[in-house]
């Protein structure tokens, strides 16, 4: 077997038997990135030569008697995650040439438990999208159809987890971001509650709802990865000690997989008008899976789920217009001083700079906030906000876990779409709510529909990412969606 | 929900983006067609609903005000990454 198609799993005990090294888990991704990435067009960078010094220092760490689930382990992280001497673009043009002068938090922490990093990925500019296709850098491809986009806005990172090109990824969610591309390329994702990891390092988009976390080959894996990136950070204050309690380092082995006694919530309105046949019928066939297993299926209903994209359309041009002011031409990035003063600087610098969706986000952010709209705009979504939020809530009083679709269909052509942003802004409606409740949610395969994958998102209660891992592991254990593999042409 | 020219021109000033005719026409009417979806908020009641800003109910997450050394090296190549710099100072065009 081709050692990067391993999982983190599979990989971790080769290594512990001595029967591979990190230098040749390493050599193997790197290859498979060389061989098919012209067609994929998942990474942005490549850092070869650190990834093999990382490397080495992984196995000479392991040879003097360390062990860790990821030490030596290659992974790919999203370019809108600072790593420190790498080129970090989030695919703008404003930071085409930006080297990040700082580790993000979660970067930090994989370094220190070994983890070696081959490079950066493609997504939609500054996370907006659900597609690739906002890159300045061009589009991804979907591995299970090269005309298809591989979802966004962590593209790149799907693309490259389906492909075999890394043993994970990281990606980063704050409407979406990391369920849709899971879904669309067969793959595990996982959006852990908010505050769980640090977000210090992270290229902002929406404060109150960005999460960083991984795409992987297995719930397994997206579980080994989320317990070396959780955890409280100096640098983020909105990081939560939540497993505080359940410090004990649990092996995935040891988490019950019984479905008997768990309860999952269907809600109406994420199985009715919108949703693709053959989408829904792959979806209520791994909810019959869970029946099967002893789970109670117990239909729910979210009213105000229809307006969670209105909700989120408000919040993220707002934040993001105020995250974005920060790339103004004088300190860092794509800078234009052809004009004589300081607003043209500004005003050139951020027109040139920015592409259109990010420009139609700012716009959009800054009249929402702009004086006399305040209150129809940013606080009527927050308040409707708090609505979407406790309806969840009390749900999910009532259930272990919520199950819908990921997106209401497979993946799209590319260019099928781009031209109509609202269009495009509606591919998020399974995946806001979670979302805007700070809820964690994962997006695991459950089968193909005429040959592209599907995806089912599990929602929990907040920080009780261990129910979903379960549920998770419990579906994987008896089925092979997960370990099916595009064959890319 | 129809955006005038006038009107996109005015919220680009505000954001600083430097547009052509062309981008003014094109996203006029894109972010027309996003409010209009959006106006579909106002019919939820939302009367004595607090706002939601925060999900995980933190309050005041206090920290020491200290100063904390920053490695030079990491500091200097900040610093470098600004398209003027002075003598490890960042130049800018003068504000007054």
């Amino acid at each position: 077997m081709d050692l990067n198609k391993f999982t983190i799993k599979q990989a971790q005990e080769k290594l512990e038997a001595g029967e591979i090294t990190s230098v040749d888990l390493t050599r193997a991704c790197l290859e498979r990135i060389g061989a098919i990435d012209d067609r994929i067009k998942a990474c942005l960078t490549v850092c070869e030569n650190e990834a093999i010094c990382a490397a080495k220092e992984a196995d000479l760490r392991r040879k003097n008697g360390e062990i860790g689930a990821l030490l030596g382990i290659p992974y790919l992280a999203k370019d809108n995650i600072m790593t420190r001497g790498v080129r970090t673009t989030a695919s703008s043009k404003i930071l085409e040439n930006y080297i990040a002068p700082y580790d993000a938090t979660i970067i930090k922490k994989l370094k220190s438990a070994g983890a070696v990093l081959l490079g950066k990925t493609n997504l939609d500019e500054f996370a907006h999208g659900a597609s690739t296709e906002n890159s300045a850098f061009g589009p991804s491809h979907n591995p299970w159809d090269l005309s298809r986009v591989p979802g966004g806005s962590s593209g790149g990172s799907a693309a490259a987890v389906a492909a075999d090109m890394c043993l994970f990824a990281l990606g980063t969610d704050t409407g979406g971001s990391i369920r849709c591309p899971a879904s669309f390329c067969g793959i595990s994702g996982c959006k852990p509650t908010y505050g769980l990891a640090s977000r210090f390092g992270l290229i902002a988009m929406t404060s109150s709802t960005d999460v960083p976390g991984p795409l992987t080959k297995t719930v397994e894996d997206a579980e080994i990865v989320l317990r070396v990136i959780a955890g409280v950070d100096g640098n983020d204050a909105t990081t939560v000690d939540a497993h505080r309690d359940r410090s004990r380092p649990v092996h995935a082995a040891d988490v019950q997989t019984t479905m008997t006694g768990k309860k999952i919530g269907i809600p109406k309105e994420y199985f009715g008008e919108g949703l693709e046949a053959g989408v829904k019928k792959l979806v209520m066939e791994a909810v019959e899976y869970y029946k099967k297993q002893g789970a109670e299926i117990i239909d729910v209903s979210l009213p105000h789920s229809k307006y969670g994209v209105g909700v989120y359309y408000i919040i993220t041009p707002s934040e993001l217009s105020s995250n974005l002011a920060r790339h103004d031409g004088i300190r860092y990035g794509f800078s234009d001083n052809s004009g004589n003063d300081l607003l043209s600087i500004y005003k050139n610098s951020r027109g040139k700079g920015f592409g259109p969706e990010a420009k139609r986000r700012i716009m959009l952010g800054t009249y929402a906030l702009s004086a006399g709209y305040f209150d129809a705009y940013y606080l009527k979504a927050q308040r409707v906000r708090t609505i979407i939020k406790n309806e969840l809530d009390q749900v999910l009083e009532k259930v272990d876990c919520i199950i819908t679709p990921t997106s209401p269909h497979v993946a799209f052509k590319i260019g099928e779409q781009s031209n109509d942003p609202l269009k495009m802004y509606l591919e998020d409606v399974y995946v806001t709510g979670a979302s805007l409740a700070g809820l964690p949610a994962m997006s695991i395969p459950v089968g193909f529909d005429n040959g592209l994958p599907v995806g089912m998102q599990l929602i929990g209660k907040r920080f009780a990412e261990d129910t979903l891992f379960a549920m998770g592991r419990a579906y994987q254990d008896g089925t092979d969606f997960h370990k099916r593999r595009a064959e890319i042409l | 929900m129809e955006l005038s020219k006038e009107q996109i021109q005015h919220i680009a000033t505000l954001a600083r983006l430097e547009l052509t005719d062309e981008e003014l026409e094109k996203y006029g009417g894109q972010l027309s067609a996003v409010l209009g979806y959006i106006e579909q908020l106002q019919e939820v009641d939302t009367d004595g609903i607090e706002p939601t800003a925060q999900v995980t109910g933190l309050e005041n997450s206090w920290r020491e005000d200290v100063v904390r050394v920053w490695d030079d090296g990491e500091r200097l190549s900040a610093i470098n990454l600004a398209p003027e710099v002075d003598d490890g100072q960042v130049k800018v065009r003068r504000v007054l």
